[in-house]
C-alpha cells in the first residue's frame, strides 16, 4: 500500500522531472556543446580563445557597464517610489498603475520611443519650446539607458515594494523615539531591513539587462553593443553558432556569479514570495 | 493512475480526430499536393492580380506565405514539413541553398519565357548557367539622400560620405557585406575582396567615417528616413524607392566606382510537391505582359527584357533604377565567400560598430 502510494506520487513527478530535463539541462547542455564547435561543424577550442581577444572582452566590458548603470538608474528611481507607494492610501492602485506599462509589448513600447526622441519627435518639440534647441536624443547612450530602465522599472519596484510593505512600522516609530533623524533611520534601520528587496530587484533589471540586445539597434543604433547582440548577430547572421553559444556560455556564467553574489537568504525569499 | 492514462488516451484520440478532420477539410476544399500551388516569398512582393489571373488560367489554388529574411526561410525550408513549391530567395542564399542541397534543378523545356530573361542577368557566378534559379527581380545598394540638406555633395563618389559636413548625419543599413563592401568599393577594391591587407585598409577607412554614421539600424531604416532623421543613407535600391514613396524630397544614386549588384530568384525547393506547377508559375512570371505588371506594383527593377519594353518611360528611363549600361559593368554580384570569410567579414563590421567616435 505504502510502496503504491509513493510510487504514484513518484509518476506525478515525471511531468516536473521532464519539464526540467527538456528545458533546463538539455538546452545547457546544447548550448555547452556548440560552444566547442567551429564555423563548419568540428570540434575547437578556439572560440574560448577568441573570446578572450580585444574586441570580445570590451564588449563584456561594456556590456556589464550599462547594465550597471541602467541597475543604479533603476534604484534610484525605484526605491523612493516603492517606498512612496507604501506610504498612500490606495497603494494597490497606484501599483497597479505602475506595472501596467508591462502589460504592453515591449516591441511596441520601444518603437513608441524612436517616435518620442527622433528629430522631430515630442521630446524635441518641447526642448525647442523650452528654447534649448533641437538636440539629437536618438542613438544615444542617454536614450539606451533611459529606454531600458524605463522598461525594468516595474521588475525593480515590485520587490522593493514589497520589502518596504514586510518592514514592521513599529521599527521606525522605535528609532524616532530613541532620536534618530529621518535620514539616519532610513540608513541604519528601514535600508538595511528592505536589503533583500533590493537584492531581489536588482537581480531581475542586472541579469536581463546584461543580455539586452532588440534595443540596442532599435534606439542606440547599434552604438552600443553588447554581448546579447553579439549572440543574436553570430546565430542569425553569421550562422556561427559555435561562437555564439560560447558567449552565451560566458553569460551563464556570470549570471550564476551574479546570483551566488547577491544571494538572499532562504527566509527573505520566502518573504518575497509571500505576497 | 488510471484517470492519467484514459485523460492521455482521450488527449491522443482528439488530436488524430483533429487531424483526420483537417485533412479531409483541405481535401474538400481543393488543399491537395495536385492542383495547388504553394508560394513562398516576401511580404507584399507579388501583384495580387497576378496570382488571380494564374489562378483563373491553370485552375490551381494558390497558397502565398511570406518571409521577412533569408535565413529565416532557409531554417524552414532544411527543418521540412514545409511544401513550398516556389520560394524567392536572394543570391547569397541561393548559392548556400545549392550546397545544402535544398534545391531542385530546372527543366529549361519548361520554361520558354526564359529567353525575355536580358542576358546580362544569366548564368551569374551564384547559380551558373540558371540551373536551379531564374532572377525574379534585381537592384542595388546606393545612397540616398536629402539634397536640401547635403549642400553641394553629389555622391557620385561613395568618398562623398566621409565629407566632414555630414556629421552625424548617415543612416547605414545593418548588413556586413553591405557595409564592408562599400567601404571596399570606396577604395576601389571589389566587394568580394578577401585580401587581408584590403580588408584592413578598409576597416580603418570605415572607423574614420564613424563620426559621420548616426546609427547602423535594419528595417527601421525606410522609416527613419523618410522622416528626415538623417541626411543621407546606404540602402538597397528596392528600400529606396519605397522610401521615395513616402517622402519625394529625396534622391538615391549608386556611386561610381561600382557597387552592389543583388537579385531575387525564383526556385524550386526540395521540398516542393508540385513541380510540375511550380514549372507553370515561373514561366508565368517570366511572360513580359505579367512581368511588366509586377514591376510596376511592386516598384523594384525587372531583369526581364521585353517587359522593361512594356514599362512606361518614366520607370523604364529612370537611371536610379535602371542605370546605364556602363555603370552596371562596375555592378557586383556578392560571391559566396565561404563561412569562414563570412564569418570575417562580421568579425570586421563589429569591430566597426564598435568604434567609439
Amino acid at each position: 500500500m505504502r510502496a503504491d502510494a509513493s510510487g504514484t506520487r513518484n509518476l506525478y513527478l515525471v511531468p516536473y522531472l521532464l519539464w526540467i530535463v527538456l528545458f533546463v539541462v538539455a538546452p545547457i547542455v546544447l548550448i555547452v556543446y556548440y560552444s566547442f564547435l567551429d564555423v563548419e561543424g568540428g570540434f575547437t577550442f578556439a572560440n574560448y580563445v577568441k573570446f578572450f581577444t580585444p574586441v570580445y572582452m570590451k564588449m563584456t566590458f561594456s556590456s556589464f557597464w550599462y547594465a550597471l548603470l541602467i541597475t543604479v538608474f533603476s534604484l534610484l528611481v525605484a526605491y523612493p517610489a516603492a517606498y512612496l507607494l507604501t506610504r498612500t492610501r490606495h497603494k494597490q492602485l497606484w501599483l497597479l498603475l505602475i506595472i501596467l506599462p508591462s502589460w504592453i509589448n515591449l516591441l511596441l513600447k520601444t518603437y513608441a520611443f524612436i517616435g518620442l526622441f527622433g528629430t522631430y519627435g515630442f521630446a524635441n518639440a518641447l526642448l525647442e519650446l523650452t528654447g534649448i534647441g533641437r538636440t539629437q536624443i536618438l542613438f544615444t547612450d542617454f536614450s539606451f539607458v533611459f529606454v531600458s530602465v524605463y522598461i525594468f522599472i516595474p521588475f525593480m519596484i515590485l520587490p522593493i515594494f514589497n520589502a518596504i510593505e514586510e518592514l514592521n512600522p513599529s521599527l521606525v516609530y522605535a528609532a524616532r523615539d530613541l532620536g534618530a533623524s529621518p535620514w539616519l533611520t532610513f540608513r541604519r534601520v528601514i535600508f538595511p531591513l528592505t536589503l533583500d528587496g533590493v537584492k531581489a530587484g536588482c537581480q531581475a533589471v542586472f541579469i536581463p539587462a546584461l543580455s539586452l540586445f532588440m534595443i540596442t539597434r532599435l534606439i542606440a543604433g547599434n552604438r552600443v553593443i553588447t554581448l546579447g547582440t553579439a549572440i543574436e548577430q553570430h546565430f542569425l547572421v553569421t550562422q556561427d553558432w559555435g561562437m555564439g553559444a560560447t558567449i552565451a556560455v560566458f553569460l551563464i556564467i556570470a549570471m550564476a556569479a551574479i546570483m551566488v553574489l547577491t544571494g538572499t537568504k532562504r527566509k527573505a525569499v520566502r518573504d518575497a514570495n509571500k505576497r | 493512475m488510471k484517470q492519467l492514462v484514459q485523460t492521455f488516451a482521450a488527449v491522443l484520440l482528439a488530436a488524430f480526430a483533429l487531424m483526420y478532420l483537417t485533412s479531409y477539410l483541405n481535401a474538400s476544399q481543393g488543399y491537395t499536393g495536385g492542383d495547388t500551388l504553394t508560394i513562398y516569398n516576401w511580404g507584399d512582393y507579388i501583384d495580387p492580380a497576378l496570382i488571380e489571373e494564374f489562378e483563373k488560367e491553370t485552375g490551381m489554388k494558390v497558397i502565398y506565405q511570406t518571409f521577412d529574411s533569408n535565413e529565416a526561410m532557409m531554417t524552414k525550408i532544411s527543418q521540412g514539413g514545409t511544401t513550398f513549391d516556389v520560394a524567392i530567395p536572394s543570391e547569397y542564399a541561393i548559392s548556400k541553398m545549392k550546397d545544402d542541397n535544398l534545391l531542385l534543378p530546372l527543366d529549361p523545356e519548361k520554361l520558354p519565357n526564359r529567353k525575355y530573361i536580358d542576358p546580362r542577368f544569366l548564368n551569374l557566378s551564384f547559380d551558373p548557367d540558371n540551373r536551379y534559379s531564374i532572377p525574379y527581380f534585381w537592384g542595388t545598394v546606393g545612397i540616398i539622400y536629402n539634397p536640401e540638406l547635403v549642400g553641394d555633395l553629389k555622391f557620385d563618389s561613395w568618398n562623398d560620405l566621409w565629407d566632414p559636413s555630414l556629421r552625424n548625419q548617415i543612416l547605414l543599413v545593418d548588413g556586413a557585406r553591405e557595409v564592408i563592401g562599400m567601404g571596399l568599393n570606396s577604395l576601389g577594391y571589389s566587394l568580394n575582396d578577401t585580401d587581408e591587407g584590403h580588408l584592413q585598409e578598409t576597416l580603418a577607412k570605415l572607423n574614420q567615417l564613424t563620426p559621420n554614421v548616426k546609427a547602423i539600424v535594419g528595417d527601421e531604416i525606410k522609416m527613419l528616413l523618410a522622416n528626415e532623421e538623417a541626411a543621407v543613407g546606404v540602402v538597397w535600391s528596392g528600400d529606396a524607392s519605397e522610401i521615395m514613396d513616402d517622402n519625394d524630397k529625396l534622391d538615391y544614386v549608386v556611386p561610381e566606382e561600382g557597387s552592389n549588384l543583388w537579385f531575387d530568384n525564383m526556385v524550386i525547393p526540395k521540398t516542393a510537391d508540385n513541380v510540375k506547377g511550380a514549372h507553370r508559375f515561373i514561366n508565368f512570371m517570366l511572360d513580359p505582359k505579367h512581368a511588366a505588371q509586377n514591376a510596376e506594383y511592386v516598384g523594384y527593377s525587372t531583369p526581364n527584357a521585353e517587359a522593361l519594353k512594356l514599362l512606361p518611360e518614366e520607370i523604364s528611363g529612370d537611371e536610379r533604377f535602371y542605370p546605364s549600361e556602363e555603370l552596371t559593368e562596375k555592378l557586383e554580384v556578392y560571391d559566396n565567400l565561404g563561412k569562414r570569410m563570412l564569418s570575417h567579414y562580421n568579425e570586421l563590421f563589429l569591430q566597426f560598430k564598435m568604434f567609439k567616435k
